[in-house]
C-alpha cells in the first residue's frame, strides 16, 4: 500500500466516522430538545425517547440503499433523523404543525415521508412486519432491485405478526431485512420475564431465515453488518434478520417512572453509550479532535435550535380541515 | 299537565318559562298552557331544578300528561302534571262533573298517554291548521298518521265555514252548560237570603278612599270578600269541598271570585287565604285577578282550589243573585247591588244603602239554620268595617 | 347469458388480472384448492403462482402484504376466507388499511381490495356465520361494498380496484350458488350510490346482502296486501348513499331496515338514527327494525332460521307499519 492511498483512505475513514458521530449527535441533541419541549406542553401526546440506542439507527440507515424502504416503530425519531428526514420538518411534525413531515396528522409515533420512502412509525406492537414483507413483494413482483428494512423492537418478537411474517417472507423469499433492537425490555417487562426464548436468533433460523446478533452500541458494526446482509437481501438471497444488542437511557414514554429495573444497569449500559464510545476510539486512533467535536457539537446545536424555531413558526391546520386525507376522493 | 278544573281535558304549551337546568323554587311561573279557557300559567311547588322538557310549545296534551320533570332538592323527581300536594279540587267556573260513581276530579292518572301521533302527521296537521285532538288515529295502535290529518283537513274544506265564533268561546260555553246542569241535577241546593244595611260600611269606606291614593281606593267588594271569609270561621261546614260523599272542610278560606269574561264565559280564581289578608290586599287580589282573568293569565293554583265562591252582580244593576254551586264546593255567596231602599229603624223609615246578600248551599253538607248563621255573620261583619 | 354469482365474481377477478398488470389474488387456498368458495377456480392455471397466491394461515400477515404491496405500487386483491377469519387481521385493516393515509398526511393511498364472505344460513354455527360488515362499516378510512346482485358481484371489484383506497368486498355465502341472466357487456359499476330495486309508496325497506332476495319477496307478499314497498340495496354500507335513502323515506314517511348484523350497535341502528336526525318531521311511524336474533348462530336449521331476519318478520314490520289501512 503506498502512503498515497493509505492517507486517502484515511481521509474517507475520519470523514465517515464525522458522519456517524455527527448523525448520533444529531439524534442524542434532537430528542434532548423533545424532552424539554414536552415538558413545556409543546410536544404532546406520547414520546418515546431514542437515546441510548443511536448507534442502531446511524448505522443501519449507512449501510442501506437510498432505493429501499424503511418500516419502522413508535420509537422512531432516530430512524427518521438518520434516514434523511429533515430535523425542521420532523420537530414540526412533533408540534403537529401544518408543515410536519406528516402535516401534522401523525405527531411523534407516526413519521411518513415518500421522499425517503419512510413508511411510517407504527404504534402498533408488530404492526408494521406484514406491511414490510407486503413492500417487498411489491419489489419481488415487479422485479425491483431494492430491498425493504424493518425495526421492530424485541417485544415485537412475542407478537403472531413476527412469526406470520418471518415465514411468510421466507416462504416467498422476500427481500425484507428484519432489524430487531432488542434493548431488553418491552416497555417495562424485561425480555426473560415474557419470552421463554430469549435468544432471538433462534427464532427466525427456526423460519429458515439467516440471523445474526450485533453489538447495536457499536455504530461500526452495526454499519458493518447492516451493509453486508441487506446487499445478500437485495440481491435476492431472501430475508434476513439481525438483533442489535442496544439499551435506552430514557424511560420507555415520558411518564414513566421506571419502577421495573435498577438504576445501576441503567449506569452499566450508560458506560456503554455508543456516542461517547465513538468519540473515544476515533480520538485514539486520531481521526478526530476536540476541536472538531465541539465544532460539530455547535453545529448539531444550531440545526436543532432552527428546527425548534421552524416548528414553533409553523402553522395549525385550519379545523375546516379536518376531514382531509381520510380518502383520496372526499365524498 | 295539571288539571285546572275538572272539566278540563287537555292543554296546549304555550311557553316555558323555565327551561331545563334552571332552579326552580315553590311559587315559580314556569310554563303557560293555553286552555279552552285561556292561558294559564304553570306555578311549581317545588324546590328543585328543572330536568327535562318533555312536552314543547305547540303541543296539545291530555291532562296528567308529564310536562317536565324536576329533581327535588333531596333529589327526588318530581312531576309536573297534577298539583302535588293539593287536591285540585274545584276550581274554575265551570265545572264539569264526570259522573256520580267517579269522585269528581281526581288526579289523572300517572300513566295518561300522550296522543300517539306520528311526527309527520304533528308536522302536516300544524301546516294544515288540524287539531290533532280532533282526529281519530288509523295508524298502528291508534296512532294518528299523516293520511288521517289529510283526509280531515279535506273534510273540512269541503264543509262549509263555520260562523266565525271563536271556538274557544264555543267549547267554554259547552263546559258552562254541563258543569252547571249537573250541578243541578245533583247538588240539593237551598236558599237564603238577607238584606243588609251598609250605611255604616259605605261611610267608612268614603272615609278611608279620602286617604288612600287614587289606586288604592277600595270597593265594597273587599268588604264582602273578607265579611265572608270570616264569617266562615263561624260557619266552617260551608268552606270546603263535597268529595266521595263525604264533606271536606278547606284548608284555608279561598275565595272563588266570580269573573265575567268578555265575550261571554267566566272563570272564578280564587283570592288564598282570604281571611288573613287586609282590605288593601285583597282590594289589589281582586283587581289583579279580573285583569288577568280576561287577559288570559291566570296561575294554575288560583284556579284549582276556591273553597266558595262569591258572585256579585250588582255593577248589572241586579238586586240579588241566587247562584248555582261549582261542585264539589258546597256553597256560592251572591250580593247585589248595592241600592238606597227605605229601612225601618228604631221606628223610623230612612233611605239607606242596603245590599242583599244571598247563600246558595249544598243540603248535603250544612243546613238552612247553618246557612242563616253564615248570612248574619257577614251582617255584623259588615257594621263594624273597621275591623275587617 | 346465464351465469351464478360465484361464477361473475371469477369473471371479474379474471378481468381485472388481464386489465392491470398490478393486479394479483392473494389469499387462503385461492390458487390450487380454487378458494373455499371455488370463486378463483382456474385462475392459477390461466394466471400462474406469481399472481395467484395461496397464502399460510396467516390472515393478519397477508392482509398488511396486501397493504404493503399496495403502498409498493400494486393492485392488490387479498382474499380472507370469511368474515369471521378477518378478526385475526383486525389490526392490519383498522389500524393500518384505514389510518395510513391519514397519518401520512396523505402521501400513502392504499389501493388495496379484500374480499372475503360473510353471513351465516348455512347451519355452519357461531363461528362460521358473523356477518361483521356493519362493524367494518364504523370505520373511517375504508369503503365497505355488499355485491348483493349478478351485476354488483361482477362489476364491484373492478371499481373497487380502481379506488385509490381500501375496500372490502362483503359477499354473502348464500349467494354463491345464485342463478340469473346477466348481460354479455355487464362490466364496471359504480359504488358511491344505493340502489332502488323495487319502487314503491308506502313503505321503505333499506337492506343489503344477503337479505335483499328475502326483503324484494316481502315486498311481493305486501304487495298481494296492497302495501306499496319501495325496496332500496345500501350496496356501499361506507360511506352511506343518505341521498338516496331519505329520497325514498321522503317519499313512503315509513321505514323498515333489514340488516343480518345484531341490532345494537349495528348499522340498523346507525340509518335509523341518521333518519330521526334528518327526516323525524317525515316520519309517519317509528323506524322498523328486522335484525338477526342477540345470540351466537346456533348449529341446527331450525333456530338458525329463527335467528335470521326472515321474509314473514319483514312482512309483519311492514304490515303492522301501515295499521288500519290495511
Amino acid at each position: 500500500m503506498t502512503d498515497g492511498v493509505a492517507s486517502a483512505r484515511s481521509a474517507l475513514a475520519r470523514e465517515h466516522a464525522c458522519v456517524l458521530l455527527h448523525e448520533m449527535r444529531r439524534i442524542r441533541r434532537f430528542e434532548e430538545k423533545c424532552a424539554e419541549l414536552y415538558s413545556a406542553g409543546k410536544i404532546r401526546g406520547f414520546l418515546h425517547l431514542y437515546i441510548g440506542e443511536e448507534a442502531v439507527a446511524v448505522g443501519a440507515m449507512q449501510g442501506l440503499s437510498h432505493e429501499d424502504a424503511i418500516v419502522s416503530t413508535y420509537r422512531e425519531h432516530g430512524h427518521a433523523l438518520a434516514r434523511g428526514i429533515g430535523a425542521s420538518a420532523l420537530m414540526a411534525e412533533m408540534f403537529g404543525k401544518r408543515e410536519g413531515c406528516s402535516h401534522g396528522r401523525g405527531g411523534s409515533m407516526h413519521v411518513f415521508d415518500a421522499a425517503t420512502r419512510f413508511f411510517g412509525g407504527n404504534a402498533i406492537v408488530g404492526g408494521g412486519l406484514p406491511l414490510a414483507v407486503g413492500l417487498a413483494l411489491a419489489d419481488r413482483i415487479t422485479g425491483r432491485p431494492r430491498m425493504t428494512a424493518c425495526f421492530f423492537g424485541d417485544g415485537a418478537v412475542a407478537e403472531g405478526e413476527f412469526h406470520e411474517s418471518l415465514n411468510l417472507a421466507a416462504l416467498w423469499k422476500l427481500p425484507v431485512l428484519f432489524l430487531c433492537e432488542n434493548n431488553l425490555y418491552a416497555m417495562g417487562t424485561r425480555i426473560d420475564r415474557a419470552q421463554s426464548q430469549t435468544d432471538l436468533r433462534v427464532k427466525a433460523q427456526s423460519y429458515l431465515v439467516p440471523a445474526e446478533t450485533v453489538d447495536g452500541m457499536d455504530v461500526i458494526a452495526v454499519e458493518e453488518a447492516t451493509r453486508r446482509i441487506a446487499d445478500g437481501v437485495r440481491r435476492g438471497d431472501g430475508p434476513a434478520f439481525i438483533e442489535f444488542r442496544t439499551y435506552r437511557f430514557r424511560a420507555h414514554s415520558m411518564f414513566d417512572p421506571e419502577l421495573y429495573r435498577d438504576k445501576e444497569e441503567v449506569e452499566r449500559w450508560k458506560g456503554r453509550d455508543p456516542i461517547a464510545t465513538l468519540e473515544k476510539r476515533l480520538k485514539e486512533e486520531g481521526l478526530v479532535t476536540d476541536q472538531l467535536i465541539e465544532a460539530l457539537d455547535v453545529s448539531v446545536a444550531d440545526e436543532m435550535d432552527e428546527a425548534v424555531q421552524f416548528a414553533e413558526n409553523g402553522t395549525w391546520e385550519p379545523v375546516e380541515d379536518l376531514l382531509r386525507d381520510v380518502y383520496t376522493r372526499r365524498s | 299537565m295539571p288539571t285546572l278544573g275538572s272539566d278540563m281535558e287537555d292543554g296546549t304549551l304555550v311557553e316555558w318559562l323555565k327551561h331545563p337546568g334552571d332552579r326552580v323554587k315553590h311559587g315559580d311561573i314556569i310554563a303557560v298552557v293555553d286552555t279552552e279557557k285561556g292561558a294559564i300559567e304553570i306555578e311549581v311547588f317545588e324546590d328543585g331544578m328543572l330536568e327535562t322538557i318533555a312536552v314543547e310549545p305547540g303541543e296539545k296534551v291530555p291532562v296528567g300528561t308529564v310536562l317536565a320533570i324536576i329533581r327535588g332538592s333531596g333529589a327526588e323527581k318530581t312531576t309536573i302534571e297534577a298539583t302535588p300536594g293539593r287536591r285540585p279540587a274545584s276550581i274554575v267556573a265551570p265545572p264539569v262533573l264526570t259522573s256520580t260513581t267517579q269522585p269528581p276530579l281526581p288526579a289523572p292518572p300517572e300513566t295518561a298517554r300522550r296522543l300517539r301521533a306520528s311526527p309527520l302527521a304533528r308536522r302536516r296537521a300544524s301546516e294544515l291548521g288540524v287539531d290533532l285532538g280532533t282526529v281519530r288515529g288509523t295508524g298502528s295502535q291508534g296512532t294518528v298518521t299523516r293520511e288521517d290529518i289529510e283526509r280531515v283537513a279535506a273534510q273540512k274544506a269541503a264543509a262549509p265555514q263555520a260562523p266565525a265564533e271563536p271556538h274557544v268561546r264555543r267549547d267554554m260555553r259547552a263546559a258552562i252548560a254541563a258543569a252547571m246542569t249537573r250541578s243541578k241535577k245533583e247538588i240539593p241546593h237551598y236558599y237564603l237570603s238577607t238584606a243588609i244595611d251598609m250605611s255604616t260600611a259605605i261611610s267608612w269606606l268614603r272615609a278611608q278612599n279620602e286617604q288612600r291614593p287614587i289606586t288604592e281606593r277600595l270597593l265594597a267588594i273587599a268588604l264582602f270578600v273578607k265579611a265572608l271569609a270570616l264569617a266562615l270561621h263561624e260557619v266552617p261546614e260551608l268552606n270546603g269541598h263535597w268529595i266521595d260523599g263525604a264533606f271536606r272542610q278547606g284548608a284555608g278560606v279561598h275565595v272563588g271570585c266570580a269573573i265575567a269574561l268578555r265575550g261571554g264565559g267566566l272563570v272564578a280564581p280564587a283570592v288564598h287565604d282570604a281571611d288573613q289578608k287586609d282590605l288593601g290586599t285583597l282590594m289589589r287580589q281582586i283587581s289583579d285577578l279580573v285583569a288577568r282573568a280576561r287577559a288570559g293569565s291566570l296561575r294554575s293554583s288560583e284556579l284549582a282550589d276556591p273553597t266558595i265562591t262569591v258572585t256579585s252582580l250588582g255593577d248589572q244593576g241586579v238586586d240579588a243573585a241566587f247562584g248555582i254551586i261549582y261542585p264539589p264546593q258546597v256553597a256560592l255567596v251572591g250580593f247585589g247591588r248595592i241600592s238606597d231602599r227605605p229601612w225601618a229603624s228604631e221606628g223610623k223609615i230612612e233611605a239607606r244603602p242596603v245590599v242583599t246578600a244571598t247563600l246558595a248551599a249544598d243540603h248535603r253538607a250544612s243546613d238552612g239554620h247553618r246557612g242563616g248563621l253564615l248570612l248574619a255573620a257577614i251582617d255584623r261583619l259588615l257594621h263594624a268595617p273597621q275591623k275587617l | 347469458m346465464i351465469t351464478t354469482y360465484r361464477e361473475a365474481v371469477r369473471t371479474a377477478l379474471r378481468e381485472a388480472l388481464r386489465r392491470d398488470p398490478r393486479v394479483f389474488l392473494m389469499g387462503e387456498d385461492v390458487g390450487r384448492y380454487g378458494g373455499s368458495y371455488g370463486v378463483s377456480k382456474g385462475l392459477l392455471d390461466e394466471f400462474g403462482p406469481e399472481r395467484i397466491r395461496d397464502t399460510p394461515l396467516s390472515e393478519s400477515t397477508f392482509v398488511g402484504a396486501g397493504i404493503g404491496a399496495a403502498l409498493g405500487g400494486l393492485r392488490p386483491i387479498v382474499e380472507v376466507m370469511t368474515v369471521n377469519f378477518s378478526l385475526l387481521a383486525l389490526d392490519q385493516i383498522v389500524n393500518n388499511a384505514a389510518t395510513i393515509r391519514h397519518m401520512s398526511g396523505g402521501q400513502f393511498s392504499i389501493p388495496l381490495g379484500i374480499r372475503m364472505a360473510t353471513g351465516a344460513g348455512r347451519q355452519l354455527a357461531a363461528q362460521h356465520a358473523h356477518s361483521l360488515e356493519g362493524w367494518y362499516a364504523h370505520i373511517p378510512g375504508i369503503r365497505i361494498v355488499t355485491p348483493a346482485t349478478l351485476e354488483d358481484a361482477r362489476g364491484m371489484l373492478w371499481t373497487a380496484l380502481e379506488d385509490p383506497d381500501p375496500v372490502l368486498i362483503f359477499e354473502h355465502q348464500t349467494l354463491y350458488n345464485m342463478e340469473g341472466p346477466l348481460a354479455d357487456t355487464a362490466g364496471a359499476v359504480d359504488i358511491d350510490h344505493a340502489a332502488v330495486r323495487r319502487s314503491g309508496s308506502d313503505v321503505s325497506l333499506i337492506t343489503y346482502g344477503g337479505t335483499l332476495g328475502r326483503t324484494l319477496q316481502a315486498a311481493d307478499e305486501l304487495a298481494r296486501d296492497g302495501v306499496d314497498a319501495e325496496v332500496i340495496d345500501l350496496r356501499t354500507l361506507r360511506p352511506l348513499d343518505m341521498a338516496t335513502i331519505e329520497a325514498s323515506v321522503k317519499k313512503t314517511h315509513r321505514v323498515v331496515i333489514v340488516d343480518e348484523g345484531w341490532r345494537s350497535g349495528s348499522l340498523s341502528a346507525e340509518i335509523s338514527a341518521r333518519l330521526a336526525e334528518s327526516l323525524f318531521y317525515d316520519l309517519d311511524a317509528p323506524i322498523a327494525r328486522v335484525c338477526t336474533a342477540e345470540v351466537p348462530i346456533p348449529y341446527p336449521k331450525h333456530l338458525e332460521d329463527a335467528a335470521l331476519p326472515q321474509t314473514p318478520a319483514i312482512v309483519n314490520a311492514a304490515r303492522s307499519m301501515v295499521g288500519a289501512r290495511v
